[in-house]
This record gives C-alpha cells, structure tokens and sequence, in this order.
C-alpha cells in the first residue's frame, strides 16, 4: 500500500482506497485473495496483429446472439399447435398456421423491438460462423494449430460445428416455407445413413416427415443445449490460449520462448471493447436496415409446396451445393441400398471434419515436426500446407457457389443443365488449379524473401522443446518429447 | 490491486524486457499537444452522439418503435461509444510493447515424478480391492446402457409408414387441396395439378401431380403400368425421390418436371425417369381409374415407396 499514496498524490479526485470501487475490490480480496491473479492478468502481454482479432469478432458476435435470443425467447412459441392468424400483417390474416410461426410473425410486426431484435439476431449467426470460418483459416495458414495448440484446435472444430448445427436449427424452428424446407432436407440426409437412418430419423423428428415434435426438440437444443455447449468450450478455448500464451509473428525480439505485446490493462482491454461496441454497432445497423429472413413473404411450411431459389444461410451454402453436384448416383444391392444424399450430405461432411479434427496431428506425423511451435508461419514458407488450405477452400467454395446454381441460370439466362455441368467440372478441377498456383507462388514470394521453406530434415533438428530457454531433448527421440 | 496506474516491466523477473522501455505519456500530458486536445475533443464527442442517440432510441420505442430507426439509433450508440474507447485508447493509453517469458507447456520432471508417486501410493489400495474396482466399473456400465433406453421414447419404430400412403387402400378419390374430386377433362391439355387421397389433404407422403399430357405425344408407360393413365392424365407422386422436396415447376412444352431445391429433372412421358439432377429414381407413379361419377380415383399404392430413399426401402 506503500506506493499507492505518492502515486495517488498527483491525480484529482479522492484517494483511491476510498473509491467504492477499491472497497469493493479490497472487500473481495480480504476473502478471496485475488490481488496477485488480477494483477498478472492486468499485466497479460497479447501480441498485436490485425489476423488476431478475427476470432474476437466471433466471440463478441456470439454476445449479441446471446443478448437478442434471450429477447426473442420471451416472446416466441415454439409449437406446432395450428392457430389461425389475426395480426396486423393483412396479406396473411385468417390463414392457418403453427403457433411457432405465428409467434413469429408477432414478434416481427406487433412486438415492439422485435423485428430489430430479430434481425440482429439473424445478422449476428451470420457474422458468428464468417469470423470462425476467417479465425481458422488464419490459424491454419499461420500454423498456429501446431504443438501446444491442437487441444485448442480440436475444441475450435467443435465449436465450429456446433455453431453451424445452431445456425441450421435456428432459422428452421419459425416453420415458414423455406425453413420447412431445409429440416426436410436434414430429414432425407438423415434417413440416408444406412442401417441407422430410418430410426436416426424416426427419434430425431418423432416420426415421419414433417414429424409431430421437431420444432419443440430443436428449440431445446437451439437455445439451451448448444448454446450452453458453445459457451463452455468457448471458456475453455479463451482459457487456454490465456494459459498458454498467444501465439505470435517473428520480429524483431520474439522468440519461440517469449511473447511481445500490448498488456491487457489498460490499452488492449479498451481496444476489445471497442471492438465489441463497433462489431454490436455493425450489427444493430445491419438488423436495422437490411431485411433478412422475412418469414411473412414465404408464408407458413405447407409440406406440398416449394418456392424456388430456396437457399440456406450462407454456411449451409457448400451443403446445398454438393446435394445439386453430385451426380445421381446411388448404390444398391440386394434390396438394400445407399441413397444419394448420403454422399454429399453425410460422407463429405463427415470427411471435412474428420480432416479438420485430425489435420495437426496428420501434419506432425508427415513432416516429423512435434517440437513446440509459439512463433508463427507466414503461409508462404509452407508451401505445401498453404497449397492444401487454398485447395480445400477452392473446393468449398466451388460447392457454395453451386448452392445457387439456378439463381446464377435464371440470373445469366443459361440453362441450368449446363450450369451444373460446368460446377461439377470446376469442383474437381478448381482445387488442383489453386493448389498448383498456390504452390508455385508460395515457393516464388518465399524465394524472394530470402525466407527458408520448411524441410522436414531441418524440422526434425529442432528440440523436442522450446528452441531455447529449456535443456534440449535429444534430437532423435521426437517421439518422447512429444510425450508418447 | 493497489499497483501505480503503470506498473513497470515485471519486477524481478529478467524475462521481461520492454522494447521501449519509456511508458508513454498518459495523464494529462499528452492533452496539452493540439493534436492530443482534438482527439479528445472527438472522443468526448462520440460519447455525447452516443448518449444522444441512446436517448432518440428510448423515444423511438416510446412513441411506437420502427425497425429501422431503432436499428440506426442503436448502432449510432453502440458505434459512438466504440469510436470514442478507440480514439482514447490509441490517442492516451500506453501502446509500449512489453515481452514476458514464456516456458514449455510440459510440467518439469519432479513435478510429473511427484504426481505419479502420489496417484500410485493411492491407487495401490485400490488395486488390493480388485473385486470391488470390477463390480463397481460394471454397475456403473450397466446403469449407463439402462439410461440409454429411454431414447427410444423419442419416437416411433420405423415401419411400414415410410412405404405406405393412404392411397393403399385402392379407389380412393383423388381431391384438390378443398377436398373437390376431380375429371380428367378438368385439366387442360399440358397443364397439372396437385391432388391428395380424398380425406387425407394432409398427408405430408401423398401429395400428388396429376398431369394431362398431349395425346399428340408419344407417352411411353413402364412394362405393367399400360392402365395407369386415365384421358391422358397421369399421375406422379410430388415428392422428389432426392431429398423429398415437392416436385413443383413443370415445364409443359418438353413435358419435364423439375425440382426446385436441387434441379432434378424427371420426364413426364416415360414413368418419370430422372434425366438430369441428383436424383437417382424415377418418381413413384399412382395407378389411375374413374369411378362410377367419371371422377379420377387411385387403384392402388403408388409404385414404390415415395419420397427420399433409405437403406432399407427395397426391402
């Protein structure tokens, strides 16, 4: 308490043990003897680059989606009760309809606020899956993933995931056409695994198509159980990457045994708040003014009809994309078979992920490198990574782009045969273009620098721990530092 | 918690070094330059565009709300104060880089040595008790697979539904979505119409299309289906044997039905054959006949089972 009084001699204002706020704080620390941890995380370095706050963006994206679902649920029916509709929006009026869409439809035209809150809502889940979408191709490409990090890595997969399962069933549970018609689709995927489909199906809508119980299922789940999942692992991954510090850039004075940055308190903690005001502020423009999802133009899900250009959110994109692809194959023999959507809706899936989870863990068994990695790659120097990545993303996109396909013929007046043709081609073939390319100019910009590409022989040198600060492991026993 | 508003490098510890050593300027002084006092002018500004547009926004769901001021307003507000934190913290808050140390993530070898001892002087009572480890582990497995049986309340064994529509009763009316029956000569020539099993108008497996083709036109009817057709009218099962989407856009000069979701495309004139698309199967065609009134009814099930495919569906 020595220091606090020639410091506190030169500000205005009271001295700082009579704030409340100092009260407070000694209050608490009298009984929970907090002063030592809050001053180191005051003190906490970040290293500072633009690529690091794009999964802040998701983050702060996931506040606003916290806040306005928790507005919407006070006032949304999630119920497949039929009701007949007497709001203010004429164009509907006595038609019959699920009390989920017609709370709907209250909340966007007779509940004050929320039709913004709705909105917001929407936009915010957009946001949400860009900024993870951005966040990991940056720690793909930067290699970040890399030993320490593939714990974080393989709870960032899940999150991903879990936050395209929430985004899917949040614009289905308000039962309009177009929502009807995606749970339709989940409900063919579903019914296409073999063996287990019929009662993968059956359990999870309650029976047939459209099924008695999914509104009310996928409300549990869209905002208690994959909410409550998404934000655990979130602590968990914020968690980790406090305990084990950021990754960052080689510069000047960073090493693999340092980290340089801001500290937290008190510029970088401002600098995220501003960046959580603006994100809020981009947000509430975006709900404000721009229309998205408006459910009382695709009238409620009647399971005969179908509008056309029927297209999910934007991450489901490459889903709806590979459905139209894939060609119509299917595999039968003796009376069983396996049905198209399988392909593109189960095993390409499931292919994506199961490389993504197992991506570090491929990579450090190919190069040989399980040394620990704090420094991060320029994409450029891992020729071979970075061809990969962008061929994946090109394939991806590809498939994204194929979701509109009969937006894009209608659109140009070309036929939608061909169209389709040219997406099947350009799938295959794209990925090989922007792998070579990629390649190629990783070698050429890294040449250029001057900068060393990684071999793996010159990898394998490096000790099993840190390059420095720590008594090196032999080099020829990767696999016990690795602790195998 | 009672640290100077500034703390220097840790104290002590050599790993940290500050690049720039000298902590920036932060209270009061940098206010004195012109450049400082303008950026404090325009942060204070952001804060009171902030709180004016916070106070317009009350007003606004006052007076009755609308979307879009609401949505401005509060970006305003929200944008205001996001301006203002970053213009202070850039302009006034120290922006030296600090380096701290880091060390290996792996615990040091005693520590590791020490846990294992710990765990293993207690683990070795439970390793004396081998019978209990073993009934105990089993109890609880036991009690784990017993807590997965109340899924199968989730819903209904899958059975025959999924290859039955209430057209299997044979002679069932087929009726508009208003229930009205419906004649061959009902329909124009090119033009089709959606129908269900009169009584079943929502049946989510059995909305059908009733298509009055060209007699002009070569219809090719399957082996065995030769009187399926009535005056010209056939009948389709409307759900895509993709995905199960309602097959709805007819494209009446080439006789091809096309889905919306994912562009199947089947020819009308032979049983419906997909020629284009993901689709694999032809759409499940509905045996037609008239009733004693002329009015179309259906004969029988539909061919195959309708809709989207499943492991089992052949079976």
């Amino acid at each position: 308490m020595s220091e606090v009084s020639d410091v506190s001699a030169r500000r205005r204002g009271p001295r700082p043990e009579r704030l409340l706020t100092h009260r407070i704080a000694r209050w608490v620390d009298t009984r929970l003897g907090t002063a030592k941890l809050a001053r180191t995380a005051l003190n906490k370095v970040f290293p500072d680059h633009w690529s690091f706050m794009l999964g802040e963006l998701g983050l702060y994206s996931f506040i606003v989606l916290v806040l306005t679902g928790v507005y919407l649920t006070f006032f949304f029916d999630p119920s497949s009760n039929l009701v007949v509709y007497d709001g203010s929006y004429e164009p509907l009026r006595g038609v019959q309809m699920t009390e989920a869409y017609h709370s709907a439809l209250e909340l966007s035209f007779d509940v004050r606020a929320g039709l913004v809150m709705r909105q917001i809502h929407h936009w915010a889940a957009l946001l949400f899956l860009a900024a993870i979408a951005v966040h990991l191709a940056r720690v793909f490409f930067t290699g970040a993933f890399r030993r320490p990090r593939e714990i974080n890595w393989i709870i960032g997969c899940t999150l991903l995931i879990l936050a395209l399962l929430n985004g899917l069933f949040g614009y289905s549970l308000l039962d309009d056409q177009l929502s009807g018609t995606g749970l339709r689709i989940v409900y063919s995927i579903t019914l296409s695994i073999p063996l287990a489909g019929t009662w993968l199906a059956s359990l999870l809508f309650g029976g047939e198509f459209p099924g008695p119980d999914i509104i009310e299922r996928l409300y549990v789940l869209h905002i208690l159980l994959v909410p409550v999942a998404i934000a655990v692992l979130l602590t968990a991954h914020l968690a980790i990457v406090v305990h084990q510090k950021h990754t960052q850039f080689p510069g000047p004075g960073r090493r693999e045994d340092n980290v340089v940055g801001e500290r937290m308190w008190p510029t970088y903690a401002a600098k995220a708040l501003g960046l959580f005001f603006l994100t809020s502020a981009v947000l509430a423009f975006l709900g404000g003014v721009f229309q998205i999802n408006p459910i009382w133009i695709y009238g409620p899900f009647d399971p005969a009809q179908v509008s056309a250009a029927s297209q999910p959110d934007w991450y489901m994109g490459w889903l709806d994309g590979a459905l139209r692809i894939m060609p119509g194959w299917e595999v039968r023999a003796g009376g069983f078979e396996t049905p198209n959507p399988f392909f593109p809706g189960v095993l390409l899936a499931g292919i994506t992920f199961a490389l993504l989870y197992a991506w570090p863990f491929l990579e450090a068994r190919v190069t040989g490198d399980y040394a620990e990695h704090n420094l991060l790659d320029r994409p450029r120097q891992r020729p071979v990574r970075t061809a990969l990545g962008a061929a994946t993303i090109s394939f991806y996109t590809v498939s994204f782009i194929a979701g509109g396909s009969d937006v894009l013929a209608a659109t140009f007046g070309l036929s939608v045969n061909a169209v389709l043709w040219t997406f099947r081609f350009a799938v295959l073939l794209a990925p090989l273009v922007v792998g070579w390319v990629t390649y190629q100019l990783c070698k050429e910009l890294s040449a250029r620098d001057g900068l060393p590409t990684a071999s793996p022989v010159a990898v394998r040198e490096i000790p099993g721990r840190l390059r420095r600060g720590a008594p090196p492991t032999p080099p020829d026993a990767p696999e016990a530092a690795a602790g195998r | 918690m009672s640290d100077s508003p500034n703390p220097p490098p840790v104290a002590g510890d050599p790993a940290v070094s500050a690049p720039s050593e000298q902590q920036g300027t932060v209270e009061g002084e940098a206010v004195l330059t012109r450049r400082g006092a303008r950026v404090e002018l325009a942060s204070a500004a952001c804060f009171v565009v902030a709180a004016l547009a916070a106070v317009a926004l009350a007003v606004v769901y006052w007076e009755g709300g609308q979307a879009q001021a609401e949505g401005v307003l509060l970006a305003v507000s929200l944008g205001g104060i996001g301006v203002g934190i970053v213009l202070w913290a850039k302009q006034f808050m120290p922006d030296d880089e600090v380096a701290e140390e880091r060390h290996p993530m792996a615990s040091a070898e005693e520590d590791v040595a020490a846990f294992t001892a710990d765990y293993e002087a207690g683990g070795s009572t439970l390793r004396s008790r081998r019978i209990l480890v073993a009934t105990a582990g089993g109890a609880c497995a036991a009690l784990g697979v017993a807590l997965v049986f109340p899924i199968r309340s989730l819903g209904p064994r899958p059975g025959r539904g999924l290859k039955q529509t209430p057209y299997r009763r044979g002679g069932v009316r087929v009726v508009r979505e208003d229930g009205s029956p419906v004649r061959p000569d009902d329909l124009e020539t090119g033009g089709f119409i959606t129908v269900w099993p009169e009584g079943n108008t929502d049946a989510a497996d059995s909305p059908t299309l009733l298509i009055r083709f060209d007699e002009d036109d070569e219809f090719e009817p399957k082996g065995g289906r030769e009187d399926w057709t009535v005056g010209n009218v056939v009948a389709y099962s409307k759900l895509c044997t993709h995905t199960g989407c309602p097959v709805g856009l007819y494209q009446s000069q080439l006789e091809l039905l096309l889905c919306p979701c994912h562009q199947s495309t089947f020819d009308v004139m032979r049983w419906a054959t997909p020629i284009f698309g993901p689709a694999a199967r032809p759409l499940p065609q509905l045996p037609l006949g008239l009733d004693g009134e002329g009015y179309i009814v259906a004969t029988g099930d539909f061919s195959d089972p309708v809709g989207p495919g499943f492991w089992d569906r052949g079976r």
